[in-house]
């Protein structure tokens, strides 16, 4: 009997193991297959071109691409200084208390706040605000833009604002569970506080809290609604980070429901692919990172 | 005891089975735009023991559904692309349902509260990029008497593919030989200019609109006239300039219709009538038997659309819809009688 229970449950998880696999499988099939036309129309031009015409079926997603890799990387940049601030204060300043709960609690919510909801507050109060800003450059003569308010940097200041939970909730917990021992061991040679934290934490959790910052980077990649309704929605390449543009995903919600074209339509599954494939090449070069990370770590 | 409760289950089984199987579910998906009368149509339609759906995911994702075999019908804001068509393997009957137009709308704050102006060549040099401040003598040419500022031209457009973007685009292509050759028409184009940017919806574009000083965007005629938005007179193809309003877009679909349906009304000939104007159709198949559907359900598809471009027409000038012209009906019965089932008339 207990044999038969043990082998059910083993049989369990390879079936729902297995299960994954085939839903990956099938999810990279079905983009490859259904972009096929696309494929064999634009060939190696689909990543080269930053055309996208659908009156004159030509289509290429080099803009989106460069897009969708500048608004999340800007956002990480600026959500790490504030990610890693907050996971040491959390993680080794004030491990317990109400403050402490009450500011736990407030970055975790920050993280179950629907997205629809971070890109209309962008929408009626950051970009108002940050056209204020613009026009107060423009005016002064010190920048020469058009103060739209919309574009990529307002977009990976709402970004940065939805994925530093990611990023500090795992780096509290990794530094929270820095053992005793090393952090005694550094004050006892006689270390302060900073420096305990800068030779002994950080080197300790540096894989953990890369971790954290990838785990936000793919959260940000795939981003749809919030930047949709704060990017600016143009499909030509950025000369300044002030300028509007599309990510790969946004140019998805806007055009999918609306395309009957064959061509249109194999094109924004390619574009389904290529987001798909910069998410695992992104995964894959942080799992990198972490591996390196153990081993000189 | 046991057996009861079984033979009961069983019942109650059968009783529901039979009554769903008797029941006709249509279902319908397409254009937002009309989705605000569709809804009050088949709520009023549905009272009279009916059972409608319609779910508003734009024209494009209808004509997939409806090319797919999904849906009893299609509403869409644009005429169904020959390719398309083709590859559906009949033909699709388009039914006018009701009218709609396309207005302009900005944001500048002028003296008096007066209207701007605006010519087909005018809306498409501001589209295209070639005005870029108000302050342009292309755009006081036409409006004198209105003093304008010194600012500088946002231009906001549809980022969602749309039916409103197809009405606005084909206007500009039949008026501007420059705007049919760089850009086109369809629900989505390539955006030329280096001062635009997209917004999702009518909403979206509205929004944005009201909060850039020196934006000017589009927007449904529906959509401004709820909403209190400003908006522009446009010179239709008569010479003179048309205020906006239902009644103008019905006078502008006061044309000879073709016996397909498929016809365009901007630029209308009609010297009164509001030239960004269009129609909002009802697709579905003219053969009508396929995915074992029924012939009582072809006939209440039949019905359904009969009873649209009929009764209920009543319910469009109350949400701002321009209803049909008697001629557009007629046609648009013609086409239904027409419907077929395994080849055979339906009637």
């Amino acid at each position: 009997m207990k044999k038969i229970k043990e082998n059910i449950f083993s049989y369990y998880l390879t079936f729902v193991s297995i299960l994954i696999v085939v839903l990956f499988l099938s999810i990279l099939i079905t983009l490859v297959y259904q972009s096929f036309p696309s494929i064999k129309q634009f060939g190696m031009d689909f990543y080269t071109k930053d055309v996208w015409n659908p009156v004159s079926q030509e289509f290429g997603s080099l803009s989106f691409l460069v897009g969708t890799l500048i608004t999340s990387l800007l956002a990480i940049l600026i959500a790490i200084p504030f990610s890693i601030m907050i996971s040491i204060f959390l993680g080794e300043y004030f491990k317990e208390g109400i403050f402490s709960n009450i500011l736990k609690s407030m970055v975790e919510l920050l993280a179950g706040i629907p997205s629809i909801v971070y890109g209309i507050w962008g929408l009626f109060v950051f970009v108002p605000f940050f056209r204020g800003i613009q026009m107060y450059l423009v005016q002064n003569e010190i920048m020469n833009i058009h103060p739209f308010g919309r574009g990529i940097f307002t977009a990976s200041i709402i970004l940065t604002v939805m994925i530093i939970p990611y990023a500090a909730s795992i780096g509290r917990d990794v530094i929270s569970m820095v053992p005793n021992d090393l952090k005694e061991a550094g004050y006892s040679l006689g270390g302060t506080r900073f420096e305990v934290i800068k030779k002994i934490i950080l080197p300790y959790c540096k894989s953990g809290i890369i971790a954290g910052i990838l785990l936000a980077l793919g959260r940000a990649l795939g981003e749809t609604m919030a930047v949709t309704m704060v990017i600016g929605n143009r499909n030509v390449l950025p000369k300044t980070i002030m300028d509007p543009s599309s990510t790969l995903a946004s140019v998805l919600a806007n055009e999918f429901g609306e395309a009957t074209n064959l061509l249109h339509l194999s094109s924004l599954v390619h574009l389904g692919l290529v987001l798909f494939l910069t998410t695992a090449i992104v995964n894959i070069a942080g799992k990198a990172i972490i591996n390196r990370g153990f081993r000189s770590g | 005891m046991f057996n009861k409760v079984i033979a009961i289950i069983f019942c109650v089984v059968l009783l529901t089975s039979s009554l769903v199987a008797q029941r006709i579910e249509l279902l319908g998906a397409g254009a937002t735009f009309p989705e605000p009368l569709y809804s009050r149509m088949f709520s009023e339609y549905n009272r009279l023991g009916n059972h409608v759906n319609y779910q508003g995911i734009g024209s494009g994702g209808g004509i997939n559904q409806l090319v797919a075999r999904t849906v009893d019908f299609a509403g869409t804001d644009a005429i169904v692309a020959a390719d398309v068509e083709e590859r559906s393997g009949d033909t699709i009957l388009h039914v006018p349902i009701v009218l709609g137009a396309v207005v302009i709308t900005y944001n500048l704050q002028l003296q008096g509260n007066s209207t701007l102006r605006f010519t087909s060549d005018l809306i498409a040099d501001i589209f295209l990029g070639n005005i870029r401040n108000w302050n342009d003598r292309r755009i006081a040419d036409i409006n004198p008497g209105v003093t304008l500022p010194n600012l500088p031209i946002t231009v906001v457009h549809r980022a969602d593919g749309s039916g409103t973007t197809f009405i606005f685009t084909e206007y500009l292509s039949k008026t501007n030989t420059t705007w049919a050759d760089r850009i086109g028409f369809g629900t989505a184009v390539n955006w030329p200019t280096s001062n635009h940017i997209g917004e999702r919806g009518n909403p979206g574009v509205a929004a944005s609109v009201n909060q850039t000083p020196g934006a000017i965007g589009y927007v449904e005629l529906i959509y401004a006239m709820s909403n209190n938005i400003p908006y522009g007179d446009v010179r239709n193809s008569s010479g003179h300039f048309i205020t906006p309003s239902m009644d103008a877009v019905s006078l502008a679909a006061d044309i000879e219709m073709p016996a397909d349906g498929r016809v365009t009304v901007t630029d209308s000939a009609h010297a009164q009538g509001y030239p960004i104007s269009g129609f909002t159709w009802v697709l579905l198949f003219k053969e009508q038997h396929y995915n074992n559907r029924t012939q009582a359900q072809a006939r209440a598809v039949v019905n359904l659309v009969r009873w649209m471009i009929t009764e209920g027409q009543s319910f469009a000038p109350d949400l701002h819809y321009a209803p049909l012209s008697p001629a557009a009906q007629q046609i648009g019965q013609n086409m239904l009688n027409s419907v077929t089932y395994n080849g055979r008339p339906l009637n």
